[in-house]
């Protein structure tokens, strides 16, 4: 308020200034454009209170805001860019960007400013000047913007990450010279891990470099993973780039159908996938044995960007709907439909282009948008545009089950008073008429009684459109003629009249009366007629003139002696031409004998068609789709690659320690996909089997089903990421042998690329790669050898595991006659299963405490002491050690095996959203549970990723269905922000897959949580021999056993390959057995130790038969769901 | 993207010039008329119509349209949010608030911070209090840090939000969209349903979540609990804000709340005719049918209405034709009517069209779909918030067809 009085005064003085529109002076702004005035502003720039210097900086934007020029301020402005006060500051930076271009000697003045600014420890102040420092568009600092913009690409803060990656476009429009160096800069930015950037720089991608397209394979996944989190701007940006991404990457999912219907050149499919099958094992192979299967990455896109169908900002809902109409298998396209229409309750410039791509898509999909067909009704407030638009939908919806209703609807339409909307209808009813031949008829009657209505444009419109549906068929319709020849005398409208003379002329045989009077009456009226309606008069009299030359020959001599003395050239030239195509005359030649061919020819009718027709090769939703017309930096959407281009492209290289730094506030949420894209573990599970590899490229779910990723690999890794260490000395001591042995699996493994991408996307999310320029094979083998620790792991696991089994077998083999003594010796113990169980219970706690000190020697006491977190030192160890303790082979019979395949498939518990930054998950770590053998083992990995401490963190609560016991771990008494801690609990789930609901407490919250256990970890492995096993499923038969037939598919033909599915899918032991086909397994509840066996039988070919015995029938029937769903493709 | 941005009012002035813009306001003959997407040789314009105001953007190169018509109707909605109103003096008044608000929302055309949680962070809505305090301490609108917000993945949410009560508001409004023929029978009905709420972290149910046909998201709702257990989870912004928006289906049978009956005739050659509109409630399920207003697009060529109602008031516009009778509460004994004649130009034709009735009215204490928010829990708070929920059921797009 200070300033006020002083230029309050002022101005009432110079009375020049322009009216004061803004009484209160913090708000508005007083201006005037006298130059005079100009001098207190700067005045008040030059003082030392910010107060004034704030108050002339808000006058200033005022006169900027109201198009007056400010630029001779710009000296006494660009000084204040220092000010402390954050107000004038940011208004500093308004008006210099403004400026900056036309006064750039001056500009420079600040840019040390700035560059001050770039160093400032607040991220907002950093963020800030690298915005300003790139909008000024001085090319002599282009030097200092690059480097700025390349600085600030590693800045710790992501918003600032995210102004480098706003700056890269513009400093692009300033000199494109620099698109190499900042193209580095966007493959920097694009592989950032937050999705505050993800943004902003897949849009400076977009702007820069949109034919770079190789730079999106290795963050391909990250950003299908990461989408959901992005703010909704972004969202749109990067699906428009996934969708074209997806075009040039993945096959087309209607391939087939397309090979069914009218496309007879993609028929050459087959016998390209033929050839390319040679030079691409991997891909090719795939498509071709299978008729079609979708890349999972493509999948993966589908399925990420569904959700967002529920967004709230119709521009995303638009991009999801573009991206599905393009790619989806035809099946599920119809899901867009509905969010579409929703949009059509907002805003009216939301309709208008929601509509218009609606249009396009309702020519294609018909069927998608038919049950919503009433949603595009008509009201009479509707904007016009609005209108036409639904008319065009309601026109391509129509077919012959709804045309009755629809066309009651337009019946309702053709009474409106907006005239140009019944135009459009009564078009309408013409396009549903010629679509729909069994309406035809109706159509036309409907048109012909409109032929009577009053006003005068329904009339000519109606005119028009019988005009063209005559032409299809017009010899049963000469009433129509006839009454239209009428209509020459009332009908004023210009287009009508000439469509009336048209079709007189055209069908003159069916009227041949009328014929020569219509035309006597024009002859008449010739002079005072439209132009288009002369062209036609003189058309209707040349026809005339040769079907029924005694009775018009006079007429037409007049008609065409007026036409010649005519204002227009084009009706003069009209006349002489046809004068002389007509009369006979002696000069003229041969032409003159077929003049009637040439005037009355068969003339195809016309086709009513779509104005949207064919508009779909513009990528929906786009600026061009709307207009019909490329625009400028329209990016074409390429069209679906005969065959698919590598996709191991998309692998990532992993890293097996996480990245130090990590986003502020955010740890570990790169690891995890969105909470709203899982599904609950059973889901996932059905989901996984049906498409395999896209689940696991999902990578959230932890990497064991696939079929050689290793458990043991896995919690290595966490361990070593949970306690920061370096990798430790014993990978890395294994890596020589397991070099060697890479080589000869290098074959198998390409045949196994596919179910290793999912180990390998399992570490998409945890490693900081730094995607290299390297070549795609190149990278492949990196990729490989990256990946070595973990085929240390298979190797370790596999080794451990043949060696097991050998042992295993070979004590089987040699106690066969000796159990076969024991089974006599005890009977009783075979007929029940109880036995094995009561026998296995000091096994198994015998072997945990044998695990601790394990653990407590090995050097992993950085890891928390859980028995799951070094299973692979145990298993290895522990079979030794069983030996060393010189078990006797029969006790080994019934010994509780610890699982070679344990599932570390890892299920969220709680969400870092929902827990304020805890965030919780677990695993069913197939160990045996200590302290109550009847429980299931759940290790839960604590992690905080809050600011603050999370204290006393206890299971509190429970409210668990009878038969479900609990057992908690011990409180932990304080997670420090960023550290993690695991645990395991043990829950007894009464052999049922109930979950288990219990609340998890910190000293502040509790948090409502349940678990819930897929069927097979509610087993424990049992070692028996194969003749134990037939004894017992034996007695198992009837309603204890279920049978099914399955095919395996075809990466599931190997022994291994079946048997780690099952192990997989359940904590199973393998039987040996001599037969080739055959593959058994057993296992026994754990809480009741009820036995069930799993038999696979393969016949010949691909079929198999399974066959699952358990007495708990419930336990039985899923069992068998899971491992025919674990060996689906 | 978006290369600029005008704001231009009906009678086309404001801050710059626009000719193409002009030309095809000119051309339509209706405000809401012009196309939302005009091309011109160099640029492409993208405009919205909000409260007389057109917001329109100069665009350069390819961009989703959609994308630059949400991203107004954003701008718009701010500018709604921190002036109260979206006005043309508004605006005027706080043009340096607007630039500083632009300059926030939009960097390089690219959408920046839209989240009105955020940009109330960085720049303070103006209010009276503010302006004399500022003005006397010489603190500034401007928010010194980064809004924390804007880091996180829960943009919609502050960091630190203290309440000196902690309530959770929720807000059932149902729209009943419907059609109805001449003859009286219902050609489309639909029911659009709006959860509006206010803070706290909470988790809402609702009775019957098949009933929804279609619904949309605030981005704080969990999904993933929507999918599997139909609950709806979520960390709600401060202060207003729209939860979810539902659709019913036109399958499942939608209850139409009046009926109208109507004779609107106009007799041939007598330049006169009869206009008798009777309104009533059915199917209310016990409610009142309160603040029904009924609108009438007469055709051209009435000149006047000289009607008597036996409730309310009615008014006529002559320029647009226009009849709005506001009938208020509707009580069953005694059912309002809207009586009388019509006056036409003399010699005119008699109007082909007859006009459709457009009807608003509201029913307090019920959501007509049968909707219900059956419990409301809320988590992370040691005191018990205080919690309401309350049902609106509202006339939509409802037209009755004559």
């Amino acid at each position: 308020m200070s300033a006020s009085p002083a230029y309050g005064e002022e101005k009432g003085g110079s009375g020049l200034g322009e009216p004061e529109y803004g009484h209160d002076p913090a708000s508005g702004g007083i201006f005037s454009s006298d130059y005079k005035r100009h001098d207190d502003l700067k005045e008040m720039l030059d003082s030392n209170k910010d107060s004034l210097k704030l108050e002339a900086m808000k006058r200033i934007v005022a006169m900027i805001a109201r198009g007056k020029n400010a630029s001779d301020l710009f000296p006494a402005v660009v000084k204040n860019v220092a000010c402390k006060n954050i107000e004038v500051k940011k208004l500093v930076y308004v008006y210099l960007v403004r400026y900056a271009e036309e006064q750039q000697d001056l500009a420079l003045l600040s840019i040390s400013t700035f560059q001050r600014g770039l160093k400032d420890p607040n991220q907002l102040i950093r963020a800030s000047a690298l915005r300003v420092l790139s909008s000024i568009r001085v090319p002599i600092i282009v030097p200092i913007m690059m480097l700025a913009i390349k600085e600030a690409a590693s800045d710790m803060s992501p918003y600032v990450r995210k102004t480098a990656a706003h700056a890269i476009p513009k400093l692009y429009s300033l000199d494109s010279d620099q698109k190499d160096q900042l193209i580095e800069v966007i493959e920097k930015l694009l592989s950032d891990k937050t999705t505050l950037v993800a943004g902003s720089v897949v849009m400076a991608f977009e702007e820069v470099c949109p034919e770079r397209i190789d730079l999106i394979h290795k963050n391909y996944r990250k950003l299908c993973n990461l989408l959901i989190d992005v703010e909704e701007w972004g969202q749109v940006v990067i699906i428009n780039m996934l969708t074209r991404y997806a075009r040039t990457q993945f096959l087309s999912p209607n391939q087939n159908e397309s090979l069914l219907e009218e496309n007879p050149e993609k028929a050459f499919y087959g016998s390209e996938e033929e050839d390319a099958k040679e030079d691409k094992p991997d891909a090719a192979s795939l498509v071709k044995r299978k008729p079609y299967v979708m890349d999972p990455d493509h999948r993966l896109l589908l399925r990420n960007t569904k959700p967002l169908l529920q967004s709230r900002n119709a521009a995303v809902v638009m991009a999801v709907a573009q991206l599905y109409f393009h790619l989806a298998p035809k099946a599920e396209v119809g899901v867009i439909a509905k969010a579409l229409v929703r949009l059509l309750r907002s805003h009216s410039e939301v309709q208008y282009v929601v509509l218009q791509n609606v249009a396009t898509m309702s020519i294609k999909r018909r069927g998608m948008f038919e049950p919503y067909l009433k949603s595009f009704y008509i009201r009479s407030t509707d904007p016009t545009q609005i209108k036409i638009l639904k008319l065009e939908v309601l026109t391509n919806l129509a077919n012959e089950t709804n045309i009755s209703t629809i066309l009651r609807e337009f019946q309702t339409y053709i009474r409106s008073m907006d005239k140009d909307f019944v135009a459009a209808t009564i078009q309408a009813i013409g396009r549903c008429a010629t679509n729909i031949g069994k309406v035809r008829d109706t159509c036309l009657n409907g048109l012909v009684q409109l032929l009577s209505n009053r006003d005068e444009l329904v009339v000519a419109e109606s005119v028009v459109v019988i005009k063209k549906l005559l032409q299809m068929q017009p010899s049963q319709h000469s009433e129509i003629i006839k009454h239209m020849a009428k209509l020459t005398d009332n009908i004023q409208v210009p287009m009508a009249r000439a469509s009336i003379l048209w079709l007189i002329g055209e069908y003159c045989e069916h009227v041949p009366k009328m014929a020569p009077d219509v035309l006597r009456k024009m002859a008449k009226s010739f002079t005072g007629e439209e132009d288009i309606v002369k062209l036609q008069v003189i058309n209707l009299a040349a026809k005339l003139y040769l079907t029924n030359s005694k009775q018009s020959k006079l007429l037409t001599q007049y008609v065409l002696n007026l036409a010649k003395y005519d204002q227009n050239y084009d009706i003069r030239d009209r006349a002489r031409f046809i004068r002389q195509l007509i009369v006979p005359t002696e000069k003229s030649g041969v032409l003159n004998k077929y003049a009637k061919k040439l005037f009355l020819a068969q003339k195809p009718a016309p086709i009513l068609e779509s104005s949207f027709k064919d508009r779909d090769h513009f990528q929906l939703g786009s600026l061009s789709h709307l207009l019909n017309t490329k625009a400028v930096g329209y990016q074409e959407l390429p069209d679906w690659p005969d065959e698919a281009p590598d996709p191991s492209v998309r692998n990532v290289e992993e890293e097996t320690s996480f990245p130090l730094e990590s986003h502020i506030g955010l740890l570990g949420e790169h690891r995890e996909v969105p909470e709203w894209t899982k599904c609950t573990s059973r889901e996932k599970r059905k989901e996984k089997v049906e498409k395999p590899f896209y689940s696991d490229s999902e990578g959230e779910s932890g990497p064991t089903e696939s079929a050689d990723s290793e458990p043991e690999s896995v919690s290595e890794s966490e361990s070593e990421s949970g306690s920061g260490s370096s990798s430790s000395s014993g990978s890395g001591s294994d890596s020589g042998s397991q070099g060697a042995e890479s080589g000869d699996r290098s074959e198998e493994r390409r045949k196994k690329k596919k179910g290793k991408e999912g180990p390998r996307k399992a570490f998409l999310d945890t490693a900081g790669s730094n995607p290299s320029e390297e070549e795609e094979e190149e990278q492949g083998k990196k990729g490989k050898r990256k990946k070595k620790p973990q085929h240390e792991g298979k190797g370790d696991s596999g080794s451990s595991w043949e060696e097991g089994s050998v042992s295993e077998s070979s004590s089987s083999e040699s106690d066969s006659g000796s159990e076969a003594e024991e089974s006599q010796s005890e009977p009783e113990s075979k007929r029940r299963p109880t036995p094995p169980s009561s026998k296995a219970a000091p096994k198994a706690t015998r072997k945990g405490t044998k695990e601790i000190s394990l653990l407590d020697l090995d050097d992993f006491t950085t890891a928390p002491p859980q028995p799951a977190s070094s299973p692979s030192v145990v298993s290895t160890s522990l079979v030794t050690d069983l030996e060393g303790l010189s078990l006797t082979d029969t006790s080994l019979a019934s010994t509780l095996l610890s699982p070679t395949f344990s599932a570390v498939r890892t299920h969220e518990l709680l969400h870092r959203m929902a827990g304020e930054g805890l965030s919780v998950e677990y695993c069913f770590s197939r160990q045996p549970f200590v302290p109550d053998p009847h429980m299931v083992a759940v290790h839960i990995q604590f992690s905080n990723s809050a600011e603050a401490e999370v204290k006393g963190l206890r299971v509190c609560a429970p409210r668990l269905l009878p038969g479900i016991r609990l057992q908690e771990f011990p409180e932990i008494e304080s997670l420090a922000p960023g550290d993690t801690a695991s645990v395991v609990m043990g829950i007894d789930f009464s052999d049922s897959t109930q979950a288990a609901n219990f609340q998890l407490c910190t000293h502040s919250r509790q948090f409502y949580v349940s678990i819930q256990p897929p069927v097979g970890e509610l087993l424990a492995p049992v070692f028996m021999s194969e003749n134990e096993f037939k004894k017992e499923q034996g007695k198992l038969t009837g309603m204890s056993e279920i049978t099914e037939k399955l095919t395996l598919p075809d990466q599931c033909q190997s022994d291994q390959a079946i048997v780690q599915r099952v192990m997989v899918a359940a904590n199973v032991s393998r039987v040996p057995c001599g037969a080739d086909h055959v593959y058994r397994f057993a296992a026994k509840t754990v809480t009741s130790g009820s036995l069930v066996l799993i038999t696979l039988e393969r016949k010949d070919g691909a079929r198999a038969q399974l066959t699952v015995n358990s007495e708990k029938m419930v336990i039985g029937t899923m069992l068998v769901q899971d491992v025919v769903q674990a060996l689906a493709p | 993207m978006i290369h600029s941005l005008f704001l231009i009012n009906c009678s086309g002035e404001m801050f710059l010039e626009c000719d193409y813009f002009f030309e095809a306001q000119e051309k339509a003959t209706d405000v809401e008329n012009v196309p939302p997407v005009i091309s011109t040789p160099h640029h492409y314009l993208i405009s919205i119509y909000r409260d007389k105001i057109f917001f329109v953007s100069v665009i350069q190169t390819e961009v989703p349209p959609l994308f630059v018509i949400e991203f107004l109707h954003r701008v718009a909605d701010t500018f709604q949010d921190y002036f109260g109103e979206c006005s043309e003096t508004a605006i005027k008044d706080n043009v340096v608030i607007v630039y500083e608000l632009l300059e926030e929302m939009l960097d390089n055309g690219f959408p920046l911070a839209t989240e009105s949680n955020i940009l109330k962070e960085l720049i303070k809505p103006p209010t009276i209090l503010r302006s004399v305090v500022n003005s006397i301490t010489g603190s500034s609108n401007m928010g010194e840090t980064l809004p924390t917000g804007q880091l996180s993945n829960i943009p919609w949410r502050r960091a630190v939000v203290k309440y000196t009560n902690n309530e959770a508001y929720f807000d059932v409004i149902e729209e009943i969209d419907a059609i109805i023929d001449k003859s009286g029978s219902t050609v489309f009905a639909e029911i659009q349903g709006v959860n509006h709420g206010k803070p706290s972290c909470a988790i809402g149910q609702i009775n019957n979540p098949r009933l929804l046909d279609d619904v949309s998201f605030h981005p704080c709702i969990r999904f993933k609990r929507w999918e599997s257990e139909r609950v709806l989870s979520f960390i709600p912004p401060d202060g207003n804000f729209r939860l979810i928006s539902y659709r019913v289906s036109s399958q499942n049978l939608v209850a139409i709340p009046v009926y109208v009956k109507h004779i609107i005739s106009f007799k041939e050659n007598s330049s006169s005719g009869r206009f008798d509109v009777t309104i009533g409630p059915k199917q209310n399920m016990g409610k009142t049918v309160e603040g029904v207003i009924v609108t009438v697009h007469m055709p051209k060529a009435v000149l006047n209405m000289n009607l008597t109602s036996t409730q309310g008031s009615y008014t006529f516009d002559p320029v647009l034709k226009v009849i709005t009778w506001d009938v208020g509460k509707i009580t069953p004994q005694k059912l309002p009517n809207l009586k009388g004649t019509v006056n036409l130009q003399a010699g005119a034709p008699k109007p082909e069209e007859n006009p459709s009735l457009n009807i608003q009215f509201k029913i307090q204490q019920l959501a007509i779909s049968g909707l219900k928010v059956n419990r409301l829990d809320m988590y992370g708070e040691k005191y018990k918030p205080f919690k309401g929920v309350k049902y609106i059921t509202k006339a939509g797009k409802f037209q009755v067809r004559t």
